[in-house]
């Protein structure tokens, strides 16, 4: 007999918000004139704002709901947090995006705000099938956005690129499913932790389910040797869509990575602590190594994120409720940093993305003293400057490293922040030390981009000045996690 | 009025400046750019006054030590020690003034304030004149709170701000491709000393779970880890590595000479007075732990001995006034190490005062030369300029003569305190210290070489030039003769005992560096001592004649030592290849690495790579790289490795859809096999 | 723990052997008299004409992938048909819910114009 209770429903409430105004949206959409679109923008982001409001409901009846499938914890919410802020930072710099590239449609928005669900019940689902259906809701809606550029031939083949591989990672994860419920008989992340308690039950065939579902997660993680679409991909899709995809499904993936790696399967121990750490090393070098010669600033970007993803596997991989926190904290950074530098990308190429080289921007200091500060902003706290997000996010997950004895890899990690400063500088020398007169410099920035980037600046040195907050926010949330 | 409880406000001042500048300077009139830019540091100079005199007057038992805390920075919860006890790191904003960071502080505020001031004249003409003194604000934001930070991760913001800021005034002439080069390599540079640093810190963290200068000074000296601690050593290497990255110690010295392409005002002020000494303050702010670490303070004594004659030697025989004096700059900053290095930290600290201000002196008035000769700045191409720029020739003396030790001016002093040190402290030898009074020699060789060259004999000044030679306006000779006066007066601070004196200085920063694991000074007489000084003072006499009869006497001498000397020559002028090897070694190495990683960009529309064409650029490649192989000897061999070694990662990167899923369905294979097999 | 799976094992190797066995068995003793007519594609008993290998219009693709959609909602009320009385209002509503959003995607796609075949 099932049973349904009210608190069941209020644990979803965000995910249920965000559906109902995505489908709203999506219905509207043919009835609204074209010259009207706009306002479906502006309804996503009301839909993202309700949802932020329906989450402080949610936050105030924590625990399990539908049989144990979900979980309503803080871990939960903190990154339920993180991909409101996100999907509203995205839609704000769409709107005008889309307007001048000609794509203005409502789907886009029902998209992001779909895709935005999938990730929440990725996040909060404590259950293998659960975790497998956000990921498939959040895959899809991302497939369709990276091709959203329709006329553009590099949007389309970013979007089957993406769709082909993703799908081809997402079987692997699927088949390691298949494999642990075959083993235990249960697909329940508390029920697993349960069967598996000892690292003597690691056999080849959990070894061989931990290394698919590893696999599946380190698609979307961009994670070598899984990165292959990585630049292909973030370079085709439309910008904004770009800064949508470098974050949400890589801070999805890595929250069930956590929920997995250090819950469910906590007991393998050394056996998926080789695998995170061989993964970490070698993303952070073959991401810097290959970013230091792009001469495209969003496939630049693109191996930035790449980098990134190691800094933070570097934190999993130190583990612990230091690491948990450490990597929470890194992840609101990244989603600031990235986010606001994608969106800023976006604007400053002009219609149909034609000014995405280095190039384009040199001298911009020169004449838009105000935008080429806010993006060396972007860059630096990429790089790690101190007072930024970015650097105190290395710190932390470096520090939580140290904890945990992961001197060479700490090591390694520093040499390669040293290299990424060199490519993240040649875009600063652009703006600041060459003459020249750009195009970009020309572009309007209306004042919806306007609010998306200052929001991403102060976020950028509200973390790096006084993360108190923020810190004791991360440091919350990695509670749910068995240590 | 209560200096002390708003010392924020000296590091806020400029910081203001520094965003007026930016934002709006563009709009604003040469006039109000400098009333606002150099007044800002001016009232940061007289608020550091105020302090230093309020510090002075402050109870003698509280060491002169004032610490201010704003707000917690990083608050990061307790955790356990290596050694099992709770602790919380708790980061704060705040500030220290003890007296090494009045020191500190007052000759940053004191020295660049002057510079603020003497750069009124000299970037008058210049393009882009806010941003200049927007840049120069920030700087000396950065580097104030670098001085007055009173922990390590504030310190380091400052450090990194420093680093941003000396950046952007390297580069300041863009249009020059040196410059940014010379930018973007100093930078760089600086990193990978930062990198060290941070490491280090973090160990310090792990080990005493906080960052604050106090509480860690106090643990050290507490006897909680014994002398020659190993993880405490590793602390202190790791921080020497940042300072030396900062403070162009070998191997990381490289970036200095080629930040002359800068401003000369902002090679007075960063690389020369105050950013480059940075890693000496950071190295004797730790002075607690690195007596700890007998093995770090010997790399330390080594390291910055061996700089010391290393870019001495370089500096003989360059001819750009400004890459005389950055060598300079760099082997001074080597005998503040080895002061450092033999447990001499407030003799170091000295020498650091009084170098800042003929350093200084020396750089804006070589700036004054500069200016003098519409921009020449090779000193082949100047002498006989004594008549005609007195100002600039009567203070470049002055400075000359303090840094190379000649009796009874600041240099004498702070030098002859190392050099004593060196020989008797007993973390010191003779080794050392005969390195030290050979560099002693060498330093009044090249700086009287310069002198000579540049307002001695006869003029070689083209003749266009030469109509227009002028001495420079007041705002910039003012200020030449204020440091003028500290060059020569700043060494009585620290009169020692030796003359008579009472080393107020020294005693003024003990309670810093007191320490009952430093091992005491051996016994040595006052004969042995004022021996050793005559015998320094010697050897700068020798250096000076050496310079005096080859470049003043006899000018003709010069080119037939140097052609005498043939592939020595050669081998100083080019600075030992040191860059040309660095090129082939790192630089190269990374560059293939990353385009060979990179390789996948082929293209991405147009896809793969047909079998025809590569195999064609294959073979072309493989050509081309046996050439080089063949012509370029050793170093290419290990490109030829690398990209040998990346070329099936070139085949896979097509943009080719198939070739990425096989690429992934590799990685499967690969973990699983690793998986099945290892366990 | 992999014994547990010999049966099925054997069983994926019974389904092969006798696939195979069944097929090999027809091929082998059937008796083989092709003409012209017997090898040609069977089409409800009508002589195939022109290629097979035509182009379709894209609509046709859409209209069969909704299709399916719409399809699969069907097969749904089955199971829920035959469970509904003991799942009562809940299993109502559930199923409400569903078609609603159904329903949804079916008003987006009709005002689209996605159903009609010629635009």
């Amino acid at each position: 007999m099932i049973t349904l209770q009210t608190a069941d429903l209020v644990r979803i409430l965000p995910e249920i918000v965000l559906s109902i105004f995505g489908i709203l949206v999506m219905v509207l959409e043919p009835f609204v004139a074209a010259a009207q679109k706009k306002l479906l923008g502006w309804m996503a982001l009301l839909g993202v704002l309700a949802a932020a409001t329906a989450t402080v409901r949610t936050s105030f009846e924590p625990g399990l709901a539908f049989g144990g499938t979900i979980a309503a914890d803080e871990f939960s919410i903190y990154f339920i947090y993180l991909f409101l802020l996100t999907a509203g930072l995205v839609i704000l710099g769409s709107i005008d995006y889309l307007e001048r590239n000609h794509a203005q449609h409502g789907e886009f928005y029902a998209l992001v705000l779909l895709g935005t669900v999938g990730m929440c019940f990725m996040a909060a689902s404590t259950d293998l099938i659960m975790i497998f259906l956000g990921l498939e809701i959040s895959s899809i809606s991302t497939y369709i956005l990276a091709g959203f550029r329709r006329a553009d031939r590099l949007s389309n083949e970013a979007a089957l690129k993406y769709f082909l591989l993703g799908s081809f990672a997402t079987a692997f994860f699927l088949y390691g499913i298949a494999f642990v419920y075959g083993l235990t008989g249960t697909t329940n992340l508390l029920g697993l932790s349960a069967r598996l308690m000892e690292p003597s039950q690691w056999t080849t065939f959990a070894r061989v389910a931990l290394v698919l579902m590893f696999v599946g997660l380190a698609f979307k993680l961009s994670t070598v040797p899984f990165q292959v679409w990585t630049p292909d991909v973030y370079q085709g899709a439309p910008a904004p869509v770009t800064a949508f995809l470098s974050v949400g499904p890589k801070a999805a993936a890595f929250a069930v990575l956590l929920r997995l790696f250090l819950g469910g399967f906590a007991s393998a121990g050394t056996v998926s602590f080789w695998i995170l750490w061989i993964s970490a090393a070698l993303t952070m070098c073959l991401g810097n190594l290959a970013a230091l010669w792009q001469t495209n600033v969003k496939r630049l970007l693109a191996y930035s994120s790449i980098a990134h993803a190691g800094y933070i596997l570097v934190g999993v991989a130190a583990g612990g409720s230091r690491g948990i926190s450490a990597v929470l904290f890194y992840l609101v950074a990244y989603a600031l940093m990235n986010v606001g530098a994608f969106i800023m990308v976006a604007h400053l190429s002009g219609t149909g993305e034609r000014l995405v080289q280095i190039e384009d921007y040199t001298g911009l200091a020169f004449e838009r003293p105000g935008v080429a500060a806010c993006l060396a902003v972007f860059f630096l706290s990429l790089a790690g400057f101190p007072t930024t997000a970015g650097f105190l996010g290395k710190f932390y997950v470096f520090r939580a490293a140290i904890h945990s004895h992961l001197i060479g890899l700490t090591v390694l990690a520093l040499l390669n922040s040293v290299v990424s400063v060199y490519y993240y500088l040649r875009i600063v020398v652009a703006m600041y030390m060459r003459e020249g007169k750009t195009e970009a410099a020309t572009v309007e920035l209306p004042w919806p981009v306007r609010t998306a980037l200052a929001v991403s600046v102060l976020g950028i040195f509200y973390l790096g000045l006084a993360p108190k907050l923020p810190l004791g926010l991360s440091t919350l949330a990695a509670l749910p996690l068995p240590k | 009025m209560h200096f002390l409880n708003y010392i924020w406000l000296i590091p806020v001042l400029p910081v203001l400046g520094a965003a007026i500048q930016l934002l709006l300077g563009r709009r604003l009139s040469n006039k109000a750019v400098s009333a606002v830019s150099v007044g800002l540091p001016g009232l940061s100079f007289l608020w550091a006054l105020g302090c230093f005199f309020q510090l002075l007057s402050l109870p003698a038992q509280a060491n002169h030590t004032f610490t201010k805390v704003l707000y917690s920075w990083l608050p990061a919860g307790a955790f356990h020690l290596a050694d099992g006890s709770l602790a919380h790191l708790n980061v704060y904003v705040g500030f220290q003034l003890d007296p090494l960071s009045s020191v500190m502080m007052l000759v940053v505020t004191g020295v660049g304030f002057l510079i603020h001031v003497y750069s009124i004249g000299y970037m008058g003409h210049e393009g882009g004149y806010y941003r200049f003194f927007g840049y120069l604000n920030l700087f000396m934001f950065s580097m104030l709170v670098l001085v007055l930070a009173d922990n390590y991760l504030m310190m380091f913001v400052g450090w990194e701000g420093v680093g941003l800021s000396s950046y952007f005034l390297i580069g300041f002439y863009f249009h020059r491709k040196s410059a940014s080069d010379a930018g973007k390599k100093a930078f760089v540079v600086n990193r990978i000393g930062d990198a060290a640093f941070l490491l280090g810190m973090m160990l310090m963290a792990v080990t005493f779970g906080t960052l604050d200068f106090l509480p860690i000074t106090e643990a050290a000296r507490g006897g909680r880890f014994a002398v020659g601690d190993g993880v405490i050593t590793a602390i202190c290497i790791l921080l020497f590595i940042g300072a030396a990255g900062k403070s162009a110690q070998i191997p990381l010295y490289v970036w200095l000479p080629d930040a002359m392409e800068g401003p000369t005002p902002v090679s007075a002020l960063i690389h020369a007075a105050t950013m480059v000494t940075a890693g000496v303050y950071m190295v004797a702010r730790s002075n607690a732990l690195y007596v700890l670490a007998p093995t770090a303070l010997a790399l330390v004594g080594a390291i910055g001995a061996a700089t010391a004659i290393w870019a001495a030697s370089i500096g003989l025989v360059q001819n750009d006034i400004k890459r005389v004096l950055a060598y300079s700059t760099v082997s001074q900053l080597g005998y503040m190490f080895l002061a450092c290095g033999v447990g001499a930290f407030g003799a170091g600290i000295f020498h650091l005062m009084t170098h800042a201000f003929f350093k200084a002196l020396l750089f804006l008035g070589a700036g004054s030369v500069i200016h003098a000769l519409s921009g020449e700045q090779d000193l082949r191409k100047m002498g006989a300029l004594w008549r005609k720029i007195p100002t600039t020739a009567w203070t470049m003396l002055a400075a000359t003569l303090a840094i190379s030790g000649a009796p009874l001016l600041s240099g004498f002093f702070s030098k002859d305190e190392i050099l004593w040190q060196a020989f008797a402290s007993p973390y010191g030898n003779k080794l050392l210290w005969s390195v030290g009074v050979v560099t002693a020699g060498l330093t009044a060789f090249y700086m009287f070489r310069l002198f000579f060259l540049t307002f001695a004999g006869n003029s070689r000044v083209p003749h266009e030039v030469e109509q227009h030679i002028h001495e420079s306006p007041s705002s910039m000779t003012v200020p030449l003769i204020c440091l003028g006066l500290g060059a020569v007066g700043a060494g009585y601070v620290g009169w020692p005992k030796v003359l008579g004196g009472s080393n107020w200085f020294g005693r003024f920063l003990d309670p810093v560096f007191e320490n009952p694991a430093l091992r005491p000074a051996l016994q040595h007489t006052w004969n042995l001592e004022f021996g050793l000084m005559l015998l320094s003072v010697g050897v700068a006499l020798v250096g000076f004649f050496g310079a005096y009869r080859w470049y003043a006497k006899q000018p003709g001498i010069a080119e037939r030592v140097a052609a005498a000397a043939g592939a020595g020559y050669t081998l100083l002028l080019n600075k030992y290849y040191i860059d040309e090897l660095y090129d082939a070694l790192f630089v190269n190495r990374a560059k293939d690495l990353g385009s060979a990683l990179a390789a996948f960009d082929l293209g991405v529309v147009d896809g793969g790579v047909n079998g025809v064409g590569w195999s064609t650029r294959m073979s072309a490649e493989l050509s081309r790289l046996w050439d080089t192989w063949v012509i370029d000897g050793l170093v290419n061999v290990l490109a030829f490795v690398v990209k040998v070694l990346s070329y099936p990662a070139r085949v896979l990167q097509t943009g080719l859809l198939q070739s990425y899923a096989w690429f992934i369905t590799l990685g499967v294979f690969i973990f699983m096999v690793y998986y099945l097999i290892y366990f | 723990m992999a014994g547990l799976y010999i049966p099925v094992l054997l069983h994926f190797v019974a389904v092969v052997v006798l696939a195979s066995a069944l097929l090999g068995l027809s091929w082998w003793v059937g008796v083989k008299r092709p003409t012209r007519e017997k090898l040609s594609p069977y089409e409800c008993g009508i002589p195939p004409v022109g290629n097979a290998r035509e182009r379709f219009s894209v609509s046709f693709y859409l209209v069969g992938m909704l299709f399916i959609l719409f399809d699969v909602e069907a097969v749904f009320l089955y199971p829920w048909a035959v469970v509904f009385k003991s799942l009562k209002w809940f299993g109502f509503v559930e199923m409400f819910l569903y078609i609603a959003i159904l329903l949804a995607g079916y008003i987006y796609i009709w005002k689209k114009g996605a159903l009609e075949w010629t635009r």
